[in-house]
């Protein structure tokens, strides 16, 4: 019956989904496509370590310690002779562990919190509100490292406490978002076909407000890559002898004069995996959000 | 204005009453019987006892929460367990030394980031615009503390001018004092130039498309104090009041910093105590940091209306 409606010519030219819209504008962006290239290279880095990385990241040698780059050990040794370079790949799994791990905690609590609130309004949104500006008080890093000082130093732990750190961001986001299209007309229609409140917020909601969700949660990879580096490198992440780029650093510091590539590369692992993650993000925001540009 | 005061001031004391209930509640984190922990190395259960009594660890939780806030209405944040100190004396004490270097550094951002905003935006396109985005880029990616790092090793190991690490007093010898607080303060403002450079462009390039930047154009006014006269002070106001906000993030970064330059301020004083699990002092500096912020906010509300002839009504 339908059918009969459409014309030979609509069914000839497929009308573009917006998402693989976003996809041709986001591979145009050059940046953005760097950003994706290394973001990938460096999950493949992690999730093949034990098969990629030259040698054991915890054998340690006294003939070998603190090496200078060279042929052998390409990135060279720390002060108890274990390789740079595996440590570097490593610790890239902490690394990036952490950033997933707690984002994915902070969208986890933030979005339904957030879509809730917003949708719901009343007593609901003031007291989550309030609870998120609370949050939004205490600066990042500083409620960062007291969460994760009460909770005992561990990787899991930093995690958890970027993980609760980051959530009132996404609530916020989530909660302003579910506002503006909250009123908008397909969700009236939705509600006045006797959708439930449950089935209108995943079904129709959710899907609109995406976008700067996804935006934002690589942007908050990023930071949190960060974070779990300075906890690290406060001796709050990861435990030695397990790699992490922030305890390597860590460490590194004391060796400055003596081995610098100590410090050299750990760091630039970090700078160019939270640039990569910052590219994407903003090549994703230009890409799936027209109007901000 | 005289409105709007009163109902900022009001939202204020839910924020601050709930910001004080998650610092203390921290406390039910700790794994086990909060009064061992507290206690850390020392096993003598006098003493253990005496924490207990001390911060009525045997009460309802709502009880503990009312004598906490009470000391702290009172200007009592309890006292460090590792020093044995009052928290609000060493709070006292490393406050100025951040703030000297936090103002240093936000110097250095402000000098840094708004000129290149301003640059990048009126040479919209130009070599000098992806120059000052790279270098934005490069800010907010930079680990504040392997900037340091490698700012030592290239300054004080290799060229051997600046000192390693330390604070010097301003009031003891400027010289030593600059001297001292140099590399650190670059360090923590680089990443905040970054964020004020970006504000600043597109501040900027929306005022340098308004219709009043037009006008001042078709009077025949000189390309350079259209910008500097009629747009940067137009596009300075949203600016100053994010720029405020950034004074978050300046306290975090701060933590990083002084550790990496030894600096006996507020940052390493919060990290000295969650190793000696001195919670009282975490709590104290957490808290203490909060209201800070807080008021911070407050006073960039304010400011941005004052500078803003349209919301002063």
């Amino acid at each position: 019956m339908s059918a009969a409606v459409i014309t030979p010519t609509e069914l000839a030219v497929p009308r573009d989904g917006p998402w693989r819209h976003a996809g041709r504008r986001l591979v145009r962006r050059r940046a953005a496509v760097f950003g994706l290239c290394v973001v990938a290279a460096m999950v493949g880095l992690a999730l093949l370590a034990p098969w990629i990385a030259p040698f054991d990241p915890l054998a340690t040698s006294f003939a070998l310690v603190r090496k200078a780059p060279g042929s052998t050990h390409w990135f060279g040794t720390d002060e108890v002779g274990r390789d740079l370079l595996s440590r570097v790949i490593w610790g890239g799994r902490a690394s990036l562990a952490a950033g997933v791990i707690s984002v994915a905690i902070a969208i986890g609590v933030g979005v339904p919190l957030g879509m809730l609130a917003g949708y719901a309004g009343g007593w609901l949104d003031a007291v989550v509100s309030r609870i998120t500006d609370a949050m939004l008080a205490v600066p990042f890093l500083i409620l960062a490292i007291a969460l994760a000082a009460f909770l005992g130093p561990s990787l899991s732990n930093a995690m958890i406490a970027i993980g609760i750190t980051g959530t009132p961001i996404f609530v916020r986001l989530t909660r302003g978002q579910v506002m503006n299209v909250r009123a908008e007309e397909y969700v009236e229609a939705a509600r006045a076909v006797g959708n439930s409140p449950a089935r209108i917020l995943l079904r129709h909601i959710l899907p609109n407000i995406l976008p700067p969700i996804i935006v934002q949660a690589t942007l908050a990879i990023a930071a949190a890559i960060i974070a779990e580096a300075s906890l690290s490198f406060l001796g709050l992440g990861q435990q030695p002898p397990a790699p992490s780029w922030g305890s390597m650093l860590n460490t590194a510091q004391r060796f400055l004069t003596q081995a610098p590539w100590m410090a050299l590369f750990p760091g630039l692992a970090i700078f160019q995996t939270v640039l990569a993650f910052n590219l994407l993000g903003d090549g994703l925001r230009d890409a799936l959000d027209p109007k901000a540009t | 204005m005289l409105k709007f005061l009163p109902r900022r001031l009001l939202q204020l004391v839910p924020t601050l009453f709930l910001v004080s209930v998650l610092i203390f509640g921290l406390q039910q984190l700790l794994p086990g019987d909060p009064a061992t922990v507290m206690a850390g190395e020392e096993h003598d259960p006098a003493v253990i006892e005496q924490i207990r009594k001390q911060y009525r660890l045997d009460r309802a939780l709502p009880i503990q929460y009312l004598y906490w806030i009470k000391g702290v209405a009172e200007g009592d944040l309890g006292e460090s367990m590792r020093i044995k100190q009052p928290v609000s004396q060493l709070i006292a004490t490393k406050l100025p030394v951040t703030l000297q270097l936090a103002t240093m550094a936000m110097l250095f951002a402000i000098v840094i980031g708004i000129p290149a905003g301003v640059l990048s935006a009126v040479k919209k396109g130009s070599a000098w615009d992806i120059g000052a985005n790279v270098f934005a880029l490069w800010g907010i990616s930079t680990p504040n503390f392997w900037l340091g790092i490698m700012l030592i090793f290239l300054f004080s190991v290799q060229l051997g001018w600046l000192p390693a690490s330390g604070f010097v007093s301003p009031f003891e010898d400027l010289r030593q004092s600059i001297a001292a607080t140099v590399m650190p303060a670059f360090v923590l403002g680089n990443a905040i130039a970054a964020v004020l450079m970006r504000h600043m462009r597109s501040a900027m390039l929306q005022a340098l498309g308004s219709d009043y930047v037009r006008t001042a154009r078709a009077k025949g006014l000189l390309e350079h104090v259209v910008i500097l006269k009629h747009a940067l002070r137009n596009a300075l106001t949203p600016v100053i009041t994010l720029g405020a906000l950034e004074f978050g993030a300046l306290l975090s970064g701060a933590v990083l910093t002084e550790q990496v330059f030894s600096i006996p301020g507020f940052g390493k004083l919060i990290v000295d105590a969650v190793f000696n699990r001195d919670y009282a002092v975490v709590q104290g500096v957490v808290l203490v940091t909060a209201t800070v912020y807080v008021l911070l906010n407050l006073l960039a509300d304010i400011l941005f209306i004052l500078v803003n002839p349209r919301l002063r009504d």
